[in-house]
């Protein structure tokens, strides 16, 4: 009653500062990133970085506590009323993901002030610092926009720099890894842009919410079956959805350890849920999956990639070749949950996105502590590093078996969503594949284990841990996939009710 | 029947050329193996995407979208898609130039801007670590 009549007072006021946080989520690592450029000088920008990360971070969980109990934030970018200005448009879905983005940003960045120095020649620092703003922005951008040519402009920020990040990679690979990701992924945001192309022939307006309305009308239309295949298969792209994920394995193992932490937990992440956004909330349930069945396709690919994924890590003989390839099966059970086209498989969707997100965060920052030690990642090389970085590969084990879904870790939950949304639909057969391909991440993640703490280390065992701004952002993700895992209660309520809303339309919900 | 078809054709002409364009670049981006070749087969497909965007811009009979007054009766194109595709050309320009940077440092790195060789250069790297591996392991298993 209170937190209603304090919105409207503030509406009234026009210039209060709280007003202005949606803008203020965006702005600051958009203007922060030519600042970095400006900076030059290593230590400032790092601490700038890091700085702007934890306020993008404070205004995040700002904005999901004010969007908890379903009121939708509508910010009008210079006050220009839909249709006539970009809106940004915060519910309960892209609040979480927003919160998810720059959670993982501030602590990702956190750790990274240190391994810039090393992956970067000296004196360019300032440059890795600036692109990995520009990344957030976008990230964050393609999340809180109503504005689909917004949407687009802001993926192809974050696709840009991320490439730059890639290539920043020690390994001449790195080159080679970042020019593949940058023709996949620009096809894919090429067939995104077509998509909403054919989406404003029809409908006349940019803005979500007046083309989901009008969308209905058209949905008969030869031009918007077009434009759902255009735009679902480039966002799969992006999304590294089964077939479409040739680019991932190389992106993420090629990449310095802190990009590859940061993007593996918040790119595909970012695609996930423009995925839902545009099934769900422009084209609609009935068109997406009743009409053209959609979930028809993604149910086999999602199953697919879980086995194909999860199978492929189980042969890589490099750590972080092992977690990229992890990452396509993970992708598949987030794809899996929207593919059962029912509130509850979204909910475990989006449980699953946050989790997953902590999970690979804090296998992506041991996998970096790793290098640090080693120099490189070769599962190999790890033989005894339990005696070695006992701290360290105590967080490779806590986020290894939330990978898996060991009761008690967060990977358990949001398994558990998943399979009985999948019993809620009498998918037995479904809910026994998942617990299959779970088991095929019990062998890949055992393979580990065993090289660490059961293999004969060579030379002496000097015990000598990754610095503590290494450790400790490493401890905190690995920390929270274990506290989420036992009080859940946070993460499930915010993706069911994020779930709700999405079934409501953006309309409805309005 | 021939006759509606060909006609049909003939006033979706810009749409035929852009759908074309379109092929080609795709197909050029996927079937060759030259980096520069694959970057400008890039290129093709997002000029196509922007010739889409301008045609469903254009109103037939449509005059430039400046305000007349006193002139009901004009008919103007729609601007929107045109500002639309100044965005898009911003952004095909920085993909562009970044993928030819990365090929200039690929080319300085291996020495060859052709995919296969690479390729063949990377496998040869990955032979030599693994011969090295099993030549390790063959020394451990004769000590022990």
């Amino acid at each position: 009653m209170t937190d209603a009549a304090s919105t409207h007072h503030v509406a009234e006021a026009g210039l209060a500062f709280a007003d202005h946080l949606p803008a203020l989520q965006v702005l600051l690592p958009l203007l922060g990133a030519p600042l970095c450029f400006l900076l030059r000088k290593e230590a400032i920008a790092s601490a700038f970085t890091v700085a702007i990360s934890f306020a993008c971070l404070a205004i995040s969980m700002t904005l999901l506590g004010q969007t908890m109990d379903g009121q939708i934030i509508v910010y009008e970018f210079g006050g220009w009323p839909r249709p006539f200005g970009i809106e940004y448009r915060i519910d309960i879905t892209n609040a979480l993901v927003l919160v998810v983005v720059s959670l993982v940003a501030a602590v990702v960045f956190a750790a990274g002030t240190g391994q810039a120095r090393r992956a970067i020649p000296v004196g360019r620092e300032y440059l890795f610092y600036s692109a990995a703003l520009l990344c957030l922005t976008g990230l964050l951008g393609v999340t809180i926009t109503g504005d689909v040519f917004n949407v687009f402009v802001f993926l192809e920020i974050s696709s840009l720099s991320s490439y730059i990040l890639i290539a920043l990679g020690r390994e001449r690979r790195a080159l080679m890894a970042a020019f593949t990701y940058l023709v996949m992924g620009t096809i894919g945001a090429t067939f995104l842009l077509i998509g909403i192309g054919l989406m404003y022939q029809m409908t006349g307006t940019l803005n979500m919410v007046d083309m989901a309305e009008r969308l209905e009308a058209v949905s008969d239309t030869r031009t918007i079956l077009v434009a759902v295949s255009f735009v679902v298969v480039g966002i799969s792209t992006k999304l590294a959805v089964f077939p479409l994920h040739q680019w991932l394995p190389n992106a993420y193992s090629e990449a310095p350890p802190i990009v590859s932490a940061f993007l593996a937990a918040t790119a595909t992440k970012v695609a996930y849920y423009l995925l839902i956004r545009f099934s769900l909330g422009l084209f609609g349930a009935a068109l997406v999956f009743e009409k053209i069945g959609v979930d028809a396709l993604l149910m086999p690919l999602s199953v697919l990639a879980m086995f194909v994924g999860s199978i492929a890590a189980i042969y890589q003989t490099d750590f972080k070749r092992l977690l990229a390839y992890s990452s396509i099966a993970q992708v598949g059970y987030m794809t899996l949950g929207l593919s059962l086209a029912s509130e509850a498989g979204v909910a475990a969707g989006l449980i699953h996105l946050f989790n997953h997100a902590l999970m690979k965060g804090a296998l992506f920052l041991v996998a970096a502590c790793v290098t640090w030690r080693m120099g490189a990642t070769k599962i190999a090389m790890m033989r005894g590093l339990g005696q070695r970085m006992p701290l360290t590969m105590a967080a490779l084990v806590a986020a290894g078996l939330a990978l898996v879904g060991v009761p008690g870790t967060a990977g358990f939950v949001s398994k558990w969503a998943l399979v009985s949304a999948a019993l809620e639909q009498d998918q037995l057969f479904l809910a026994f594949l998942i617990m299959g391909s779970s088991i095929l991440a019990v062998v890949y993640i055992w393979r580990l284990v065993e090289v660490v703490y059961f293999a004969e280390p060579d030379g002496e065992i000097e015990k000598k841990e990754a610095p503590l701004r290494l450790l400790i952002p490493t401890w905190i993700l690995a920390g929270m996939t274990i506290w989420f895992g036992l009080f859940s209660g946070f993460s499930v309520e915010v993706a069911e009710a994020a779930a709700k809303q999405l079934f409501l339309g953006l309309a409805g919900g309005a | 029947m021939i006759g509606d078809l060909a006609s049909h054709f003939l006033t979706h002409w810009n749409y035929l050329g852009c759908i074309t364009l379109m092929m080609i670049g795709l197909y050029i981006a996927i079937s060759r193996g030259n980096l520069v070749k694959k970057i400008m087969g890039i290129n093709i497909f997002q000029a196509s995407v922007i010739l889409l965007y301008v045609s469903m811009g254009k109103v037939a009979g449509g005059t430039a979208p400046i305000l007349m007054e006193g002139r009901p009766e004009v008919v103007y194109s729609n601007p929107l898609p045109h500002v639309l595709m100044l965005t898009a050309i911003v952004v095909g320009v920085a993909s562009t130039a970044l993928g030819l940077a990365l090929v200039v440092r690929i080319k300085e790195a291996y020495e060859t801007v052709e995919e296969d060789e690479i390729v063949a250069l990377d496998r040869a790297e990955d032979e030599k670590d693994f011969a090295a591996l099993s030549r390790e392991e063959a020394a451990e298993g004769g000590v022990g």
